[in-house]
């Protein structure tokens, strides 16, 4: 399937806002799992 | 050819998925989820129960998006629903399945990790019940089917404070009842002076199936039945008077304000004016009801009052 120039570019616009918003979730919940760990590690020692 | 079956080539917003989720029932889910946790007792580290409301609400908006997947057709056929993200065609119908699935499916793990598997438990079976006994089983089949969904709306307290104790006791239960007869009568009060078209995509919405006045009996009974419930907490000494008496107060003038919605009692210049107040009314009711039970519990724990029925 072919793209025009302008449909190209609003792919490739909403494609890098997507991949912003997925990179964005996964480092939240990198840390929010190191949290819970020190959280948990702690109620227990 | 309607939109739903429309292929979009470019890929979907991240709006169009935050939209998916239901963002505004979601605030609703949230403000009981933490007044669940603010009542229930003991103690829960900040962090443990930021991951336990936001597992609440990853289960809502999961279930919410499989809800969209769902009724895509449906919503295609009502105004107030035409222009979601998949009757809009602004999505694949298999990206909202897929995004729901991963959702619900992360939001109990999510939970059972970091909470434990009690509250995970219930959260998939809250997901189940509104996703699939609600919304694909009997939501379309029964004119009942606004009790059937108060049921969803019912779990976040519960789940909230078991989320806490980690045990199943008779005030999350309560939680749970007071919210699940509170829905009817508060959306039929809404569905009594808003005309939606329902009908029209053959949802059984009942003042359509059985007529306004077997809604109006209903409303009452409803409302008749939800005082005892309200006022359960504190007869069985799991609140103090302030809880009892602001339950008691407010089970009276919703009974009060039903009466006249039961009885079509026309006064004024607006003829549906008892509709809209006892809508109005029921939103009020569930804000301070909750509110008065997380002052009441929080006042105890600071040991600030005594326990028991009369206390």
């Amino acid at each position: 399937m072919s793209m025009t120039p302008e449909e190209e570019a609003e792919y490739k616009r909403r494609q890098k806002s997507r991949n912003l918003a997925i990179g964005g979730m996964l480092l939240f919940f990198v840390v929010l799992f190191y949290a819970i760990t020190i959280v948990r590690i702690g109620a227990q020692g | 050819m309607t939109a739903t079956t429309q292929p979009t080539s470019l890929p979907a917003e991240w709006r169009d998925f935050f939209a998916l989720t239901k963002p505004r029932v979601m605030t609703l889910v949230i403000f009981t989820a933490i007044c669940g946790m603010l009542a229930a007792p003991g103690n829960l580290h900040p962090v443990l129960a930021f991951t336990a409301i936001l597992a609440i609400a990853m289960g809502a908006g999961g279930s919410a998006a499989l809800n969209h997947w769902w009724e895509a057709e449906i919503d295609a056929g009502m105004k107030r629903t035409a222009n979601r993200p998949l009757p809009a065609g602004r999505m694949r119908r298999e990206d909202a399945r897929d995004f729901g699935v991963f959702l619900s499916g992360f939001s109990v793990a999510l939970m059972g990790v970091a909470i434990g598997w009690l509250a995970a438990g219930l959260l998939l079976g809250a997901i189940v019940y509104y996703a699939v006994i609600y919304t694909m089983w009997l939501k379309p089949r029964t004119p009942q089917n606004i009790v059937i969904g108060g049921g969803s709306g019912a779990f976040p307290p519960l789940i909230g404070w078991v989320a806490v104790t980690g045990e199943l006791s008779a005030m999350p239960i309560l939680l749970f009842a007071i919210i699940f007869f509170w829905t009817p009568p508060h959306f039929w009060a809404l569905a009594l002076f808003v005309k939606t078209d329902y009908a029209k995509v053959g949802i059984p919405m009942l003042p359509v199936v059985s007529g306004e006045r077997v809604t109006r009996q209903h409303i009452l009974v409803y409302t008749l039945v939800l005082a005892p419930l309200a006022i359960a907490p504190w007869a069985i000494g799991g609140t103090s008077w302030i809880y009892g008496s602001v339950a008691l107060a407010l089970s009276v003038l919703f009974i009060a304000l039903a009466v006249p919605v039961f009885k079509e009692a026309r006064s004024g210049t607006d003829p549906l004016a008892p509709e809209k107040r006892l809508f109005r009314f029921s939103i009020f009711y569930l804000f301070i009801l909750f509110g008065a039970l997380v002052v009441d519990r929080m006042l105890a724990a600071r040991g600030l009052i005594g326990e028991g029925v009369l206390a």
